[in-house]
């Protein structure tokens, strides 16, 4: 069964088409790899996904029901949560409050209960506290958690994005290049924790990733983008021999010496 | 001249705390509005002077009712701040709806004189609300909470002398500091108020983590003029008389406080506020004996406005506001 179905999705800024007829198909509870040369329409394509940019054309369907139109919250409230390329921490708020606005969207009480200091309304907020973090504990971050997150190190400050994320129980997770500027060390224990996500957090991932040696281990299935348009996609095995993706990277004159 | 000026200080000290609560409680709305939106709302000030008129039109009507004599007054009050609060929320709410939502992405100058064009709306429609139903702008309130209360400090050292003060004094206080408690509990520990903070740290990621950005900013705008109104009802059982202008120079005062304390933070606005009501209070009882007589109590405004240009020189970002570095 397939979790996120895109079809024919185009976005065009003036004359610049970012994104261009993409179609693909995403299994539950797989792990998806975009990948692609810089300026390839990644981003854009998450930006779609998550409802920031509305697609000029196509559409984009979550569990057979269409985003079309819904604003980001919405999006996020259906089930689709995202870290970002270049991290977006809410930087002056403590660790954990950084995964309690995650959870905005699990607490069901209103202003009113808030006001009048009612005593489930207490509770759920304590629940709320207690689920961070254990979330927290998870990613080895629970020691900082008073912490301001813009001062946690690089690292570390990745790992929260992705709790944040997860702590909106979403149904896909999208990662904006997860790795990017991590160590070596730092990159392995991002490969466990994102081969282990889906069963533990019970989610689809898919993301954009440039460690290619990442990619290739993670992944279930690869698309690949090129100039806005899909170019290629299938198992890590199809892309590394795939010559339409060698031509994309390296150029055509890697093909015929390979 | 020092002795003299100890001498003032208890009741330098009861007035400025009492004025201070005000200004404090009135910059909390200027400051949670910019924090979140970038935006000095100039017409907060006019929801503080519609607090006050829908306050004491309340009190008059209720007064009216002879069974209410029989209630104690401190029930009238709060059911007049409750009532006031829950209207001028819903009027900030609905400014912000209609008049500061559209231009969300204009430039920042077009909101701000839009805030300017607004105040001025409710300053005429108060007025003229007000002449029409009493044939006279300036309206007075019932006289409650008027016993007079004495503190002994001259019994704690001959140098002081006795302060006194009215009952409303006490409850103006004792009330600003419920709601300035009870805002920094719902900012720092509830669900909304995690979602007002991050909101005002970026926008767009809060929204892509399921928060409702519109919804939290008329939150914030309910709650900014919720507390602006039941001040207005403080100012006016204070001091009795009011009329629809009383909210620019109290607006102006409420938001030097938030830039004294850092504006956009929401204890710095507190602080600010306390502070300026002292200094105020301070510079009217001690002017003319420290100059000599050149300038009196009078200039306590121009005191007030050169705190202002001074923070504004020295440390633009407020006491507790942190100073940002220009990007390159």
């Amino acid at each position: 069964m397939s979790i996120l179905e895109v079809t024919n999705l185009t976005k065009k800024f003036g004359g610049l088409t970012a994104n261009q007829d993409v179609t693909m198909n995403i299994e539950a509870g797989s792990i998806t790899a975009v990948i692609g040369p810089n300026g390839a329409g990644k981003t854009t394509f998450f930006n779609m996904i998550t409802g920031v940019y509305q697609p000029t054309s196509g559409d984009i369907k979550l569990e057979g029901k269409s985003l079309l139109g819904l604003k980001p919250d919405e999006v996020a409230k259906r089930g689709i949560s995202r870290t970002f390329q270049n991290i977006r921490l809410f930087g002056e708020m403590s660790v954990i409050e950084n995964v309690l606005v995650g959870m905005h969207i699990g607490l069901k009480t209103g202003l009113l209960g808030i006001f009048l200091n009612l005593p489930t309304t207490k509770k759920e907020e304590l629940l709320a506290e207690k689920e961070a973090y254990r979330l927290l504990e998870h990613f080895e971050l629970a020691p900082f958690l008073n912490e301001k997150a813009c001062n946690l190190s690089y690292g570390a400050q990745r790992k929260l994005e992705i709790a944040r994320a997860l702590a909106t129980k979403p149904k896909l997770l999208l990662l904006d290049e997860p790795a990017a500027g991590m160590n070596p060390a730092e990159t392995r224990e991002l490969t466990e924790i994102i081969k282990n996500m889906g069963k533990e957090f019970n989610v689809s991932v898919l993301l954009i990733e440039h460690d290619m040696k990442l990619v290739m281990e993670i992944s279930e299935h690869i698309f690949v983008l090129d100039h806005g348009e899909k170019i290629a996609e299938g198992n890590p095995e199809e892309i590394r021999t795939n010559t339409k993706v060698i031509e994309a990277y390296l150029g055509s004159g890697a093909v015929q010496t390979v | 001249m020092l002795l003299e000026m100890l001498q003032s200080l208890p009741q330098v000290l009861i007035d400025g705390l009492a004025l201070g609560a005000v200004y404090a409680v009135v910059a909390l709305g200027y400051t949670m509005v910019y924090g979140i939106l970038q935006l000095i709302n100039f017409a907060h000030g006019e929801i503080f002077m519609t607090g006050a008129f829908i306050g004491t039109a309340f009190f008059i009507l209720l007064m009216g009712m002879g069974w209410v004599s029989s209630v104690p007054q401190i029930v009238v009050l709060i059911v007049v701040l409750v009532v006031t609060a829950c209207l001028t929320g819903l009027l900030g709410m609905g400014i912000e709806r209609v008049a500061y939502r559209p231009l969300r992405n204009a430039p920042r100058l077009i909101p701000l004189i839009t805030a300017i064009g607004i105040s001025f709306i409710l300053q005429d429609v108060i007025r003229f609300i007000a002449e029409l139903s009493s044939g006279n702008y300036i309206v007075t309130g019932p006289s409650l909470f008027t016993n007079q209360l004495t503190i002994n400090f001259s019994s704690i050292s001959s140098i002081f002398n006795d302060a006194s003060f009215k009952t409303s004094f006490l409850i103006v206080l004792v009330t600003a500091v419920i709601l300035m408690i009870s805002l920094d509990y719902f900012i720092n520990r509830t669900k909304w108020g995690t979602a007002m903070r991050a909101v005002a740290l970026d926008r767009e990621t809060a929204s892509l983590m399921s928060i409702n950005v519109n919804k939290t900013i008329s939150i914030t705008f309910f709650i900014g003029s919720a507390l602006g109104g039941a001040t207005g009802v403080l100012f006016a059982v204070q001091y009795g008389t009011i009329d629809p202008f009383i909210g620019f120079i109290l607006g102006m005062k409420a938001f030097i406080a938030a830039v004294l304390g850092g504006i956009g933070n929401i204890r710095g606005a507190m602080l600010g506020g306390i502070l300026l009501g002292l200094l105020e209070m301070f510079a009217s009882a001690n002017l003319s004996l420290l100059t000599g007589g050149v300038f009196g109590a009078e200039y306590k405004d121009v005191f007030a406005f050169s705190i202002l240009i001074l923070v504004l020189i020295f440390k633009p970002e407020g006491l507790l506001g942190k100073p940002t570095a220009e990007k390159v």
